[in-house]
């Protein structure tokens, strides 16, 4: 095979010469290498501080969207349920009441909405999937949890701040999230 | 009637000094923990320990209260006497060699004359090497008595090693000791601050093998045989927990400050600031600036070695056995040769 760089090199196997032998002229060579890192630009990301931006593709913690008016865009069609490859959300459907018209956007809603973070792996299918911009993946990820149940992110947790009422919220979670 | 005229002063005064010297090695230790993170980290272009105070200058307060709080396990099948025996033993060995260390010239305070040196004793070095060949029975004794076969095969290695080294070592020094003709260590860093040169000028090759078997002598990097992660699961500390592995440590590194200070004291003048005249400034201060220089030349030398143990890897065991006894013992009683044939031309 032809090298596609020329850095390959061909091990000597030649017996060692006396300064060879010696190892300390290659020790102190060594030495000087580790010296000179000292003075190298660190790479580190000091985290909690300092944090890395993620990618503009990058798929994170799931979101429920409300539309304008602050109403629940979901309807509790399913379609995310039946593409979600790891069967992570789980929903109960309910009808509308007289009087709910500025809560929930159709006349059936998600009573229930669960999506575990431990079986989600993130693939971004109910996204694909959803008929109506209910549910988007956002630029954060799952905080770490003492127990399995924490990981059950719950309508409470999955929802926006709602538009109308919650306004300062949202843009605080929009100006995180960017 | 007197039978006995006792200086209560004198004893005061060695306490004191005892009290220092004791708590400042350990304090220092505490530091070098943390200083070998630091130097690895940076070595290694990474930031290191900077979470617990400034600069994470708690850490090692942050490391002590963990040891403390971890289980304290003894296991079944270990001699218990031995097994606690062990770390202690470790430990005393490695701060008794603080005991003959001139720390800086005399200071004069309540119109007392005080030597900054616990015991001024006319045989310091033999002494330095009877104590530090006591620090293989703590690893000996805490390998055996953790009845793992880990453990007991590192400390072999450790005591083999330990017998290999001293000899080097001992050769080493006396070529050394021939030129200076006293083995007081006040009387030979009392030499290099009156004469023009230390006395690395003298003994380089000397030094050089003085240095290399202290690195084995502390079971530091390149010879870190006895706790060689990989092969035998950090050696004789595998089955020690809590405070009793925290002294294990301690003592490795407090081990490695006495041999800076001596290898300071010996071949680097001790606490003698070179192109500084002492007689210029008071006696108390000259002595102060003493402690202070010999406390550098100590950081400087604990630095190369975290800086060599940062940069070689361990050497394979029949290659540590060969260097010693096929390079080092060689090399010295050359050495020796030279010395000598030196002294007798009167050169």
């Amino acid at each position: 095979m032809q090298p596609l760089t020329n850095k390959a090199q061909a091990v000597s196997r030649a017996p060692m010469t006396f300064w060879e032998r010696l190892y300390l002229i290659n020790i102190i060579k060594g030495m000087f290498i580790t010296f000179s890192h000292m003075f190298k630009k660190q790479p580190t990301t000091r985290y909690p501080e300092e944090k890395r931006a993620f990618s503009p593709v990058f798929r994170g913690l799931h979101v429920l969207n409300r539309d304008e008016e602050g109403r629940e865009r979901c309807t509790a069609c399913g379609l995310c349920a039946v593409a979600c490859p790891a069967e992570a959300i789980t929903m109960e459907a309910a009808e509308r009441e007289t009087g709910e018209e500025h809560l929930y956007r159709e006349e059936k809603y998600a009573a229930k909405y669960e999506i575990n973070m431990l079986r989600c792996i993130f693939c971004g299918l109910c996204e694909e999937a959803c008929p109506k911009d209910a549910i988007y993946l956002s630029e954060t990820f799952a905080p770490a949890n003492y127990t399995r149940k924490g990981f059950i992110y719950g309508k409470p947790d999955l929802l926006i701040p709602n538009p109308k009422t919650e306004a300062s919220d949202l843009a605080l979670a929009r100006g995180v999230e960017a | 009637m007197t039978i006995l005229a006792f200086d209560w002063g004198l004893v005061i005064e060695k306490l004191i000094l005892i009290a220092v010297v004791v708590f400042g090695s350990l304090g220092i230790a505490l530091y070098t923990t943390f200083g070998e993170r630091k130097v690895a980290a940076i070595l290694q272009d990474r930031p290191g320990p900077n979470r617990a105070g400034p600069f994470g200058l708690l850490q090692p307060l942050a490391d002590g209260v963990k040891l403390i709080m971890k289980e304290e396990i003894i296991p079944n099948a270990a001699n218990k006497w031995l097994f606690i025996l062990g770390p202690g033993l470790a430990m005393t060995a490695s701060l008794m060699t603080c005991a003959v260390i001139p720390w800086g010239s005399d200071i004069e305070l309540f119109g007392r004359k005080i030597a900054l040196q616990i015991a001024d004793i006319n045989i310091g070095i033999l002494y330095v090497f009877a104590v530090v060949s006591m620090g293989v029975y703590g690893i000996m004794i805490g390998g055996w008595a953790s009845n793992n076969k880990f453990s007991l095969m590192s400390s072999l290695r450790a005591a083999s090693q330990a017998i290999s080294y001293e000899l080097a070592m001992g050769l080493a020094l006396i070529a050394l000791l021939m030129t200076t003709e006293s083995l007081s260590l006040k009387t030979i860093v009392e030499q290099q601050v009156k004469g023009n040169w230390w006395n690395i000028v003298y003994q380089p090759l000397g030094f050089l093998l003085f240095f290399i078997a202290a690195l084995a002598e502390c079971n530091r990097t390149p010879f870190d045989l006895p706790e060689a992660e990989n092969e035998l699961n950090f050696g004789y500390h595998q089955e020690y927990s809590s405070m009793k592995l925290g002294f294990y440590l301690f003592a490795e590194y407090i081990n490695m400050i006495m041999s800076s200070a001596i290898m300071a004291s010996m071949y680097f003048g001790g606490y003698d600031l070179p192109f500084f005249d002492e007689s210029t400034v008071a006696p108390n201060i000259a002595a102060m600036i003493g402690v202070g220089t010999l406390l550098i030349k100590i950081v400087l030398f604990i630095f190369l070695f975290m800086w060599i143990r940062w940069t070689i890897p361990r050497f394979r065991y029949d290659q540590l056995m060969n260097l010693g006894w096929k390079t080092m013992i060689p090399l010295a009683l050359f050495n020796l040769l030279i010395t000598g044939a030196l002294i007798l031309a009167n050169l």
